[in-house]
């Protein structure tokens, strides 16, 4: 292929990922470096509000921001180099807490909580995905051919469900004296409130993230194992394999490639955890580094955002996704030179 | 049944809205309205609707949406619905227009209470109040023979008895969801206790020995709510009141209709209402008001025939059909026994809910901050000065502090 023909073909995409993708990328990385600030004058305002019978009124001085001559509120933006960045990591405190040894007050700063959740949620679920992906792969493909199709089907169900959605159905199915929080108490005969502490959230957010996700690695799983090399597994029989000796030496060293792949998407959208934390609305008990970003981004009761801590964070969590992906990639670009 | 029936049957209710309207004009002029979304405004817009070509949204996300909205010009929504707190960044950004004009020209049935002055101008029209205030079950109450309890140490020393009847599953209610919800619980606390939040030059003062017997009340009415009450919301805790699940609780006074509705309440003609319990100084409670402004940015005769309507929605016909509805501030109200606590509350010298720009952000801060002190993970004073110091950070960001 020329290069005039691989231009052409490229080309629209490239235009489009840089549109889409790179641009907005950059913009947060340079808003991380700034502040956008109101100007605000002092001034002393008598209000008048309703009482209950006759009006109250105070006279005091309070901050307006000033009002341009375009009718426009005024603002100045300037550069505070990593502020924001300082403002979100919190180092000073966080190194405090450590020095004094203590975890609870390292755990009481948001940006060091929401990590260590994110990176407990993010690990745990990893193996138990794969595990239980592999687990429904294997049951499809063990099925019998007939029940192939609606055993598909029905195992690709929670994927579909609105992450949103389903989350909202866990929490009502547990929420109070929810059907299954009834159904556990008339078992266990104790008084239980999983919304009460923080560790049975977070249980049912992990709980629920498999779920929602292990059908997709099962499909992919599935796939691959369509590929098996059959030669291989019958000699294996004939070596006297067990079924686990087998799936240990023959079947996962064959999906391994399928494995790192299924593993590398689930360590970017578990790290980017946010439905479950809305979904459960844990913020009084938990929070992650997503939710965090959407936190600063909310505008508060006075009407502001935090733009550029919520531009510091987005970009912290990026490179913590980052960091987390290097393994597995590492393995697949030796893999890849290996190969050839 | 064909589409000539269905068109048939739209046009006929159609007619009937329009004949049953009972709008002293017939407005003109396409209007839209952004607004809360409980009972109050349902009723209010309903009546406004009544004059034609009027589009009403009721929306839980109003405050999110509304300053965006008013920002554009035109503005994307002729009048909005506000409260003391979400009047503060219409007003910051300059998006709403004075109404003395329209008031002097169109507001004969107003009274003065009603209107909301900021140096003044008259920047609002006020509908009603709304307060925080004590609810009980008198039968409980009356049962173990406990008085109508005044403090909050009453109100615990009730909940213990309570609890040891065992006639309820919780004898505490509370709206305690994390974010506004708690913040504007701890705002009624200290505001009771006679706490200021912030000084003359904005920086915060809440790290005070009121705020931490705000904070340490707060907690021990936790050990007689539900465990869950973190994700309590006042829907959650009305819904608690209805089924009967617990005897006393500090709920909104637009709440209190609710409670006598035979379709959904267990517990009607049970539940009194009474005054905000007293902290050291005042009720532990905050008056707040509802309440209309006009878009800026719109045509004069745009913001004529809004003013209109907006009358028309807030007068003394829509009240009487409505009375329970809310505590209304307009002429022809009747305060029933419904508003008797919100009315106690104000007797006994509740004050108003001190919005500025600074509280704007305590109150997130406060709203994100407090639970860290309910469940175990900080103590009163370290979970105060972490809270001043969010509001240091965002405030400093904002412009507001330097």
């Amino acid at each position: 292929m020329n290069f005039r023909t691989f231009a052409a073909f490229v080309g629209p995409s490239v235009f489009m990922m840089l549109l889409f993708i790179a641009f907005p990328l950059i913009s947060v990385f340079v808003q991380s470096f700034y502040v956008t600030q109101t100007v605000y004058e002092v001034v002393e305002v008598e209000t008048c509000t309703p009482g209950f019978l006759t009006q109250t009124c105070t006279t005091e001085k309070t901050s307006v921001p000033v009002v341009g001559e375009d009718g426009h509120v005024l603002t100045t933006t300037e550069f505070v180099g990593l502020q924001s960045y300082a403002n979100v990591l919190e180092l000073g405190r966080a190194w405090d807490a450590l020095k004094s040894g203590s975890w609870s007050a390292f755990q009481t700063i948001d940006f060091w909580k929401a990590l260590r959740f994110t990176l407990t949620f993010t690990l745990i679920t990893l193996p138990l995905n794969i595990g239980l992906g592999l687990g429904i792969a294997l049951m499809i493909n063990n099925a019998a051919k007939a029940a192939r199709g609606p055993v598909i089907f029905i195992s690709l169900l929670p994927f579909i469900i609105t992450p949103v959605i389903g989350a909202l159905s866990i929490n009502w199915l547990f929420r109070g004296d929810g059907i299954l929080t009834a159904a556990m108490e008339w078992y266990s005969g104790r008084d239980i409130a999983m919304f009460a502490q923080a560790w049975t959230i977070e249980l049912l957010m992990m709980l629920y993230r498999v779920w929602h996700v292990a059908p997709f690695a099962a499909i992919v799983l599935y796939a691959g194992l369509q590929t098996v090399n059959s030669d291989s597994l019958e000699s294996a029989v004939i070596d006297g394999a067990s079924r686990w000796q087998r799936l240990r030496y023959i079947v996962i060293p064959h999906l391994m490639p399928l494995i790192i792949f299924v593993s590398m998407i689930h360590l970017m959208d578990a790290y980017r955890v946010f439905e479950e934390v809305v979904g459960f609305s844990s913020q009084g008990h938990v929070i992650s580094l997503q939710w965090l970003t959407y936190d600063f981004l909310v505008p508060d009761q006075a009407g502001n955002r935090s733009i550029s801590r919520a531009s510091a964070s987005a970009m912290l969590t990026m490179i913590g996704i980052t960091l987390l992906l290097i393994a597995p990639l590492r393995r697949t670009w030796r893999d890849h030179k290996g190969g050839h | 049944m064909t589409l000539k029936t269905i068109l048939m049957a739209g046009a006929l209710s159609l007619a009937g809205a329009a004949a049953s309207a009972s709008c002293a004009f017939e407005n003109t002029v396409p209007l839209k309205s952004l607004t809360a979304g409980f009972e109050a405004w349902k009723a209010a817009t309903d009546a406004m609707a009544e004059c034609g070509n009027f589009s009403a949204s009721l929306d839980q996300e109003f405050k999110e949406k509304q300053p965006e909205a008013f920002a554009a010009n035109p503005a994307l929504y002729q009048i909005g619905g506000v409260a003391n707190e979400t009047l503060i960044p219409l007003l910051n950004a300059g998006t709403i227009r004075p109404l003395d004009d329209l008031v002097a020209k169109y507001g004969e049935n107003l009274t003065p209470n009603q209107l909301i002055k900021i140096d003044g101008e008259i920047m609002a029209i006020a509908m009603m109040v709304n307060a925080q205030h004590l609810m009980y079950r008198q039968d409980i109450l009356a049962d173990l023979g406990i008085e109508e309890p005044k403090t909050y140490a009453d109100v615990l020393a009730a909940a213990e008895k309570i609890k040891a009847a065992g006639v309820v599953d919780y004898p505490l209610g509370g709206t305690f969801k994390t974010g506004w919800n708690l913040a504007q619980e701890f705002v009624n606390m200290y505001l009771g206790e006679g706490g200021n939040f912030v000084d003359a030059d904005n920086n915060p003062t809440i790290n005070t020995p009121e705020g931490i017997k705000a904070l340490e009340t707060l907690k021990a009415m936790t050990a007689y709510m539900d465990p869950e009450y973190l994700v309590s919301d006042s829907t959650y805790v009305q819904q608690q009141f209805q089924q009967g699940k617990i005897a006393m609780a500090n709920l909104w006074a637009s709440r209190a209709a609710a409670m006598e509705d035979a379709a959904e309440s267990q517990v009607v003609g049970k539940v009194k209402m009474a005054s905000a319990p007293m902290g050291a100084a005042a009720p532990a409670t905050s008056l707040w008001w509802d309440g209309v402004v006009l878009a800026a940015n719109m045509s004069d005769e745009q913001a004529e025939a809004a003013f209109k309507v907006v009358m028309e929605g807030m007068d003394t016909e829509m009240v009487q059909a409505n009375n329970d509805a809310a505590v209304w501030l307009v002429p022809g109200y009747e305060a029933g026994p419904l508003a008797a606590g919100a009315a106690a509350s104000a007797a006994n010298g509740a004050r108003p809910y001190p919005a500025s720009t600074a509280l704007g952000i305590l109150h997130s801060a406060l709203g994100n901050g407090l639970s860290a002190y309910l469940t175990g993970a900080k103590d009163a004073e370290t979970t105060l000065a972490d809270i001043e110091a969010n509001y240091i950070t965002a405030a400093k960001e904002a412009g507001l502090l330097e």
